[in-house]
């Protein structure tokens, strides 16, 4: 029996890595199967299962938040997203990540303060040690 | 001569602040193997969307996007710097924002203006203290950073690029040499570089869903991602390492310190003893 390579990664590991018979997967324009020997094909995937079939007909659910299937007649790839994207939802992280940057400027937040103790606080020690050594030296 | 007894609390204070060093290097050690692990973990996603990206440009050719466009004219450039959330790491970050500064001056020499995103507080209280515009900013990734907390910081900066009012995007973070040696180094990220070109002939082609521009603008968004993240999990693996590293000479310079500590002490006992002999035996003498 034909037998085709799986593969499904993250950005953050690896999450599958077989031979299987059969692969089904949700893309962007509709469910498709993938049979060894499919054509070269490549589409985005809609958040979803991924279908992995293997020679005794068992199959494998993984779930998949999005990402990108690509396959060669004896490889199938699946590039997960490990969280769901879509255009709004980024924007908004965005957003985020510009609000913390001027919040973290403008405002002096309680952690803040603390890095800053922090730091004098090394300061303040490395100044103590330079005394105590110059003290030493005097002494020896 | 120190008295005896502040001698013996001193020793006393420098032994607890040895254990805390030492329990701090175990803890180092142990997740920086596993942050290796991570570091392993996130190469095979990297390396086989570069090689469809690869593919895909090489195959339409027509069709370049902004982030695989030629270099245009630099006025203003991004730097996304990587740093630790937290101290006792040696000169890690400071041999980062060393090298960074250095690279800065230059870039000002040259009439470029930087503009930054920073990831971890050590960064950000650089910027606040060194000056500079921070667009974005994330903070608090712990020791298993996720892919989702980068997504809004990059996002800052690839906009950014395709509105033109940055030039090119740099990466600024260490590298993992080995575990005694961390190098600081600034990656070029957008444009992206062309690796060596394999002048392999193009025997076939995918079919595309919905079409290759659309696979290749959420493909490229991603792969920055990746790089990225990449940056921060390798950071983070320089990160235990040096902290290993600082926590060891600390321990090692608490004994040092001790040893020393405990002669003073020795002295000290001897002499009260020898003292208190030479009294008993004056006094015996004058009876």
């Amino acid at each position: 029996m034909a037998t085709i390579q799986v593969d499904i990664v993250s950005a953050e590991g690896a999450i599958h890595s077989g031979i299987a018979s059969m692969v089904y997967a949700s893309a962007e324009l509709g469910e498709v199967g993938i049979a060894p020997r499919h054509t070269a094909f490549i589409s985005r995937l809609r958040p979803g299962d991924v279908r992995v079939e293997n020679e005794k007909g068992e199959q494998e659910h993984f779930y998949v938040s999005g990402g990108v299937l690509e396959v060669q007649p004896m490889a199938v790839t699946v590039l997960a997203d490990t969280a769901i994207r879509a255009h709004d939802l980024d924007e908004a992280a965005a957003l985020e990540a510009k609000r913390r940057a001027e919040d973290a400027l403008a405002g002096q937040t309680a952690e803040f303060e603390y890095a800053k103790a922090q730091s004098e606080l090394a300061e303040a020690i490395a100044q103590l040690r330079a005394i105590e050594k110059l003290r030493k030296m005097r002494r020896g | 001569m120190a008295g005896a007894k502040e001698v013996r609390t001193k020793i006393a204070s420098i032994k607890s602040t040895q254990k805390i060093t030492k329990a701090m290097q175990m803890v180092a050690a142990s997740k920086m193997r596993r942050a290796q692990e991570r570091m392993a973990a996130s190469k095979p996603y990297a390396q086989k969307m570069l090689e469809v990206i690869s593919h895909l440009a090489r195959a339409t050719p027509e069709y370049r996007h902004s982030f695989m466009a030629v270099e245009r004219s630099r006025k203003r450039v991004g730097y996304i710097v990587v740093s630790s959330d937290r101290g006792l790491c040696g000169g890690l970050n400071s041999n980062l924002f060393r090298r960074l500064i250095a690279e800065i001056k230059e870039q000002r020499a040259l009439g470029v203006d930087p503009a930054f995103c920073t990831i971890g507080t050590k960064a950000l209280g650089f910027f606040k203290r060194f000056g500079g515009s921070v667009l974005a900013q994330a903070t608090h990734l712990g020791d298993k950073p996720h892919v989702e907390e980068l997504i809004g910081t990059v996002r800052v900066m690839l906009d950014a690029f395709e509105e033109k009012k940055i030039d090119a995007i740099y990466i600024a973070s260490n590298e993992f040499v080995n575990t005694m040696t961390q190098k600081p180094v600034i990656r070029q990220l957008v444009p992206l570089v062309p690796g060596e070109r394999q002048s392999m002939p193009l025997h076939w082609d995918y079919i595309y869903e919905p079409d290759a521009h659309t696979v290749l603008d959420s493909l490229l968004t991603r792969y920055i991602e990746s790089l990225v993240y990449q940056s921060v999990v390798e950071n983070g693996a320089c990160e235990q390492a040096a902290r290993m590293v600082a926590m060891k000479s600390a321990s090692d310079n608490a004994g040092n310190l001790i040893s020393e500590l405990q002669l003073v002490y020795n002295k000290a006992r001897q002499a009260a003893i020898t003292q208190e002999i030479s009294e008993i035996v004056s006094g015996a003498a004058a009876v």
